[in-house]
């Protein structure tokens, strides 16, 4: 069967929600603002992401996710760049990302804390009585904190 | 030509540096004093290792380029060790010691907590204003790589200046295990600003490079209670990095850091 429709880009870009980070699965490639460009010209997709830490492990799988997808809804001409400039910032993190991130239990990034130091609130029970436990987390993009009024411990979305 | 050569030979400076610190920070994977840093110093070696493939992946679309275009005899260091193109993991896995362009510095062992996390201070501080320069550089790949990774390096410096302060003017053995890692590393940091010719004719500003250094140096030292050492560069400094001479510490990396790639050709996980 041959496809006559014209490609669109908000058709591609809708479908790119359906991709999650792979170390936050909460958050959508969308959702975190890597997906900088999609450019379609006849049957050919170019989906331009952008690396959040140039050592994330994760955009190998993420390049991997989105031919995979796109390939599952019959766009079989996809191909994946990746873009250095501008310079990936967590400004980019939409506001539904932010919020998605503090309901899944992550402080997200605030620009009063970019440098990390105590008092980012803390996402279970809202308190700025947290301290910085370390700077670096479990994956490069967050800090590590201890809530000393609910006492539980938490990960902060560095503000990068 | 000669451009290009120089072009690539920086970049390979750049990109061989950070490849051998994070190899090195990888050792101590498992092995940190504390869980977290032993967090912090792995995640500071996935850092580098991002900018490292960047650096490697840049030169060697040069390197291809230049091949294609029958331009390989300028490049003798390379063109005999490779079939085909080049790419970051050749690049990195496929080179022998005489060809790694690494600052001395990088190469030397992790020793204690102490060494370990002077040798990461003295780097990160150079790369930091490296990297400043390079952003404004008028070749844009390297530019894009600098900004890109210019914050990680800033946030790296902060951590490894706090523990020098931590461990300087903390108790009596710190300090004596700070005076002692001052001593086994201080002798490498002079090269940092020789230029090497590839340097010169990439304009890197190596003169500003050093005055923007000492002066952080002498800030955070002095809030160690450390002193900088009064020496004259030329006089005790070790060198040959840049140039591919380097110290024994440098093969035994290479030998475990290579071998895979060397006994299985291509091999991946």
């Amino acid at each position: 069967m041959t496809n006559t429709t014209t490609i669109s880009a908000g058709a591609i870009e809708q479908l790119l929600q359906q991709v999650p980070d792979p170390e936050i699965p909460v958050l959508s490639i969308i959702d975190l603002g890597i997906v900088r460009d999609i450019q379609i010209e006849g049957d050919g997709i170019t989906v331009y992401i952008t690396p959040t830490y140039t050592g994330c492990p994760a955009m190998d799988m993420i390049a991997l996710s989105i031919v995979q997808l796109l390939q599952q809804h019959q766009y079989k001409k996809v191909q994946v760049k990746q873009l250095l400039t501008p310079a990936w910032t967590t400004a980019w993190i939409t506001e539904a990302g932010k919020q998605k991130l503090l309901k899944y239990g992550i402080a997200p990034p605030d620009k009063r804390f970019s440098i990390p130091q105590d008092g980012v609130s803390c996402p279970q029970c809202g308190s700025n009585n947290t301290t910085l436990v370390s700077a670096f987390g479990s994956t490069a993009c967050k800090a590590l904190y201890t809530c000393k009024d609910c006492l539980e411990p938490f990960d902060y979305f560095k503000c990068h | 030509m000669a451009a290009i050569q120089h072009q690539i030979n920086f970049a390979l400076s750049v990109a061989d540096t950070t490849l051998i610190l994070l190899h090195r920070n990888s050792e101590c994977c498992g092995h940190g004093p504390v869980l977290e840093q032993d967090i912090a110093i792995t995640n500071i070696a996935l850092d580098l290792l991002g900018q490292s493939r960047n650096f490697y992946q840049y030169a060697a679309a040069l390197i291809n380029d230049v091949v294609k275009s029958g331009g390989a005899a300028a490049l003798p260091a390379l063109s005999e060790a490779f079939e085909g193109e080049v790419n970051e993991d050749t690049l990195a896995y496929l080179r022998n010691e005489r060809a790694y362009k690494n600052l001395l510095l990088v190469e030397q062992p992790n020793g204690d907590w102490a060494q370990t996390i002077l040798r990461q201070y003295l780097f990160s501080q150079y790369q930091l204003f490296l990297f400043e320069q390079l952003q404004y550089h008028e070749d844009t790949g390297l530019a894009a790589i600098a900004t890109k990774s210019v914050k990680e390096t800033a946030y790296h410096l902060r951590w490894s200046s706090e523990w020098v302060i931590r461990l300087g003017d903390g108790t009596g053995e710190s300090h004596q295990r700070m005076l002692n890692a001052i001593g086994a590393l201080w002798r490498y940091t002079g090269e940092m600003f020789i230029p090497a010719d590839y340097e010169r004719e990439m304009n890197i500003n190596v003169e500003l490079l050093q005055q923007q250094w000492s002066k952080s140096v002498k800030k955070v030292f002095k809030a160690a209670t450390l002193s900088v050492p009064d020496w004259k560069i030329a006089a005790k400094m070790q060198t040959g990095g840049k140039q591919g001479i380097h110290t024994e510490q440098l093969g035994y990396i290479l030998a475990v850091m290579q071998y895979m790639q060397r006994a299985y050709p291509g091999c991946e996980w």
